[in-house]
């Protein structure tokens, strides 16, 4: 135990102010951000994540979102296990055929108004793997999509700052 | 007495009817045998201690030939810790395209075998398994769209028709299905478990979803544009496939690779396997209620990726590496900054592994759950950390090693429970040999070009076969081109680790309580995108 507390106490707070690929403030970003997710959302905004068909390289940095440099809890943003509780979707990777019905299914599943983000190259416009017999490429071509994330990956800062354009939106 | 080599009991048992190819080369020897003595063949390799890597089939009708079925076994070579590979190839005539299957002699050929039948329309005689794997239910009968009469883009309509679960039945036997979209931010898969009380009796895997077209899709492209597409085979392994993609097009076009560039691959191998290695233990133990472990792993993580994106120019290393080199150099200033981040990293990360070890209520959930025993692993012919984890020496650095591990002495990391427990170990003890290694690559990093020559063109014989193994974070990837009559992409086969390794969750899960899977499921960590393609 006296471990871990040496250990969180020599770490000490790494959550950053700054984006680190862009010198935007984080907190501006996120502070808007915020009063966004105040305002509209009750003060928590609350994201289902689905893998249409991604290489999981969207997943990864998805996840980096979370990471304690980035947290982004800490401007009311949640991830859920439910499309039930959703109020945005994050939906990675070009549509395979195989995900094509079990995306439609949780795209109706998640109540209205919901904020669909297509999150990286292959969501965005179908990537290296375009339209085929097994994928049928970009999000929108199965479901309305409200915003698209460039980048293969998208960088969590990028998430962070889409995930503002598309509250701001609706 | 020692045992003669693996060809020579092959030549005597069949003769005249075995054919040595004139691609062969060293440590990888290419056959052929007719497709009715496969399985004859299997099991002489099998009782020689040698393990059945991929199986795959291809379409060769552009050649005026028929299909043909190849086989890759890894053997293992007498008195060295060194394997080789066999590969043989069969012809499978258009109108009765059949073999023997190898389900007897390997529990690998079984989801191999369903996917050469879903996507050529071969079928495997006395396979114990009819159904087909990752073509899902729906797809059009008669449709296989690996043959070459199938444009990528064939018209798709769905059908009617229902998959086949295994049932159990039995007082208080109940079902529980998952998936494919799953609770967290993972990607999709089917699990549906028979369970009694909290105890699992069977688990069943049905995968597929995330089938992209991979294999075909890189027909279309140039061997150039091939590198970019391997990357995304999986996106956790991305350095670890494109370098597979690399060496088997280097093979098959004989491209020499400048010095410097083979240490750079192997620098950038090492550092997507501590990235990944450190993500994963953090989220095992947050999987056993240990957050703790997460937020600071992550954090380590995180810094990785940075220092990736200020030297290579992007945190998870996509697209650095081409056929013929790298394409990203490091300079005097880049190698300090390295090494300083290994002696930081490497402190913090002992202190956490300390606390690993030394927490009880952690220690609770990951000693004795989800053990695949060495029989297990063995039986099914796992690879990786997984296998290691059971006591399976698998590590293709070791193993099977291409420059530079020829020369760096790689030092595999074992372990003999096959527990959640032995699983971490064995990425904790990865982790430590990754950051000696990097060192050791830094300091010995030779001078040179690092870039392929600008005039480097991909121009290989017709029918020219070339080979890629790399042992990823995850393990053994093994990728397979071939060029076909005008040079172009005949054929590209992709094995990734988890296309053998998914079979060892579902033995590990057995008797083990449902709220451990998720634990259980962690420790692998297999790939969807990587097994479906
Ligand atoms: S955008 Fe890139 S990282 Fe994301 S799923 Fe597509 S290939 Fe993978």
């Amino acid at each position: 135990m006296l471990r871990i507390l040496y250990q969180t106490l020599r770490t000490g707070l790494v959550t950053e102010k700054t984006l680190p690929e862009a010198d935007k403030k984080i907190e501006i970003v996120g502070n808007a951000l915020r009063e966004e997710v105040h305002k509209r959302f009750h003060r928590s905004l609350t994201i289902r994540e689905i893998d249409a068909g991604s290489c999981n390289g969207c997943e990864l940095e998805i996840h980096a979102m979370n990471n304690p440099h980035y947290d982004c809890e800490r401007f009311g943003v949640h991830f859920t296990a439910s499309p039930r509780f959703a109020d945005v979707l994050f939906v990675t990777g070009p549509v395979s055929r195989n995900m094509e019905i079990a995306l439609k299914r949780t795209v109706d599943a998640t109540p209205a108004p919901k904020i669909v983000v297509a999150v990286g190259d292959c969501a965005a416009c179908g990537g290296v793997f375009g339209t085929s017999y097994a994928s049928l490429g970009a999000v929108e071509n199965v479901v309305p999509v409200d915003v698209k994330v460039p980048g293969c990956p998208p960088s969590p800062a990028a998430l962070i700052r889409a995930l503002l354009e598309a509250v701001g939106r609706k | 007495m020692v045992a003669p080599p693996v060809e020579q009991v092959l030549a005597e048992q069949f003769g005249g009817l075995l054919r040595i190819d004139d691609a062969s080369r060293e440590g990888v020897l290419i056959l052929s045998l007719p497709a009715d003595e496969i399985h004859e063949a299997a099991r002489i390799v099998k009782k020689s201690g040698g393990r059945l890597a991929a199986e795959w089939a291809t379409d060769d009708t552009p050649f005026g030939r028929e299909l043909a079925l190849w086989t890759a076994f890894a053997v293992p070579v007498p008195d060295s810790a060194k394997d080789r590979f066999i590969l043989i190839r069969s012809d499978v005539p258009i109108r009765n395209p059949l073999f023997p299957t190898l389900t007897g002699s390997f529990a690998a050929a079984y989801r191999f075998e369903r996917i050469i039948s879903s996507f050529f329309g071969i079928d495997s005689i006395g396979h114990p398994d009819r159904r087909p794997w990752i073509r899902h239910e729906d797809w059009p009968d008669g449709f296989f769209p690996l043959r070459k009469n199938v444009s990528i883009d064939a018209p798709f309509v769905r059908s009617e028709g229902s998959y086949e679960w295994i049932r159990g039945d039995g007082e208080g036997v109940y079902e529980i299905p998952v998936g494919p979209v799953h609770a967290g931010i993972i990607e999709p898969g089917h699990f549906r478990f028979q369970a009694v009380g909290e105890t699992i009796l069977n688990l069943e895997e049905r995968l597929g979803y995330v089938h992209k077209g991979i294999e075909k899709r890189f027909e279309s492209l140039s061997w150039a544009e091939g590198a970019r597409l391997a990357g995304r085979i999986s996106g956790d392994s991305t350095f670890a496939h494109a370098l597979a993609w690399c060496l088997a097009v280097e093979e098959m076009a004989g491209i020499l690779v400048p010095p410097r560039a083979a240490w750079l691959r192997a620098l950038l191998l090492e550092r997507e396997r501590i990235a990944n290695h450190l993500g994963d233990i953090g989220a095992i133990a947050n999987d056993a209620a240990f957050a703790f472990l997460l937020a600071q792993l992550s954090r380590l993580r995180e810094e990785v990726l940075r220092l990736n994106r200020s030297l290579f120019g992007h945190r998870l290393l996509m697209d650095r590496i081409v056929p013929g080199g790298v394409s990203a150099d490091l300079d005097a200033k880049g190698i300090e900054a390295i090494l300083i981040e290994m002696d930081r990293l490497s402190a913090e990360f002992e202190r956490l592994v300390v606390i690993y070890d030394e927490n009880p209520s952690l220690q609770d959930r990951v000693v004795t759950t989800g053990i695949v025993t060495k029989k297990t692993a063995a039986d099914l012919g796992l690879v990786g950390f997984v296998a290691r984890a059971s006591g399976i020496p698998s590590d293709r650095r070791v193993r099977f090693p291409f420059p530079p591990y020829d020369e760096l002495m790689v030092r595999e990391a074992t372990r003999s429970n096959g527990d959640v427990n032995d699983r971490v170990w064995v990425r904790i003890e990865e982790v430590r040999e990754s950051i000696r290694l990097i060192r050791e690559i830094l300091t010995r990093l030779p001078g040179g070009p690092a870039l392929p020559s600008e005039s480097l063109q991909v121009r290989p014989q017709p029918g020219l076969t070339g080979l890629g193994v790399v042992e990823g974070w995850r393990g053994e990837i093994v990728t397979w081109v071939q060029a076909g009559p005008s040079g172009e992409v005949h054929r590209v086969m992709v094995r990734d680790p988890s296309q053998v390794n998914w079979l060892g969750l579902e033995r590990a899960v057995l008797g083990n309580i449902v709220p451990d899977f998720p634990l259980c499921n962690k420790s692998f960590n297999q790939s969807y995108s990587g097994h479906d393609l």
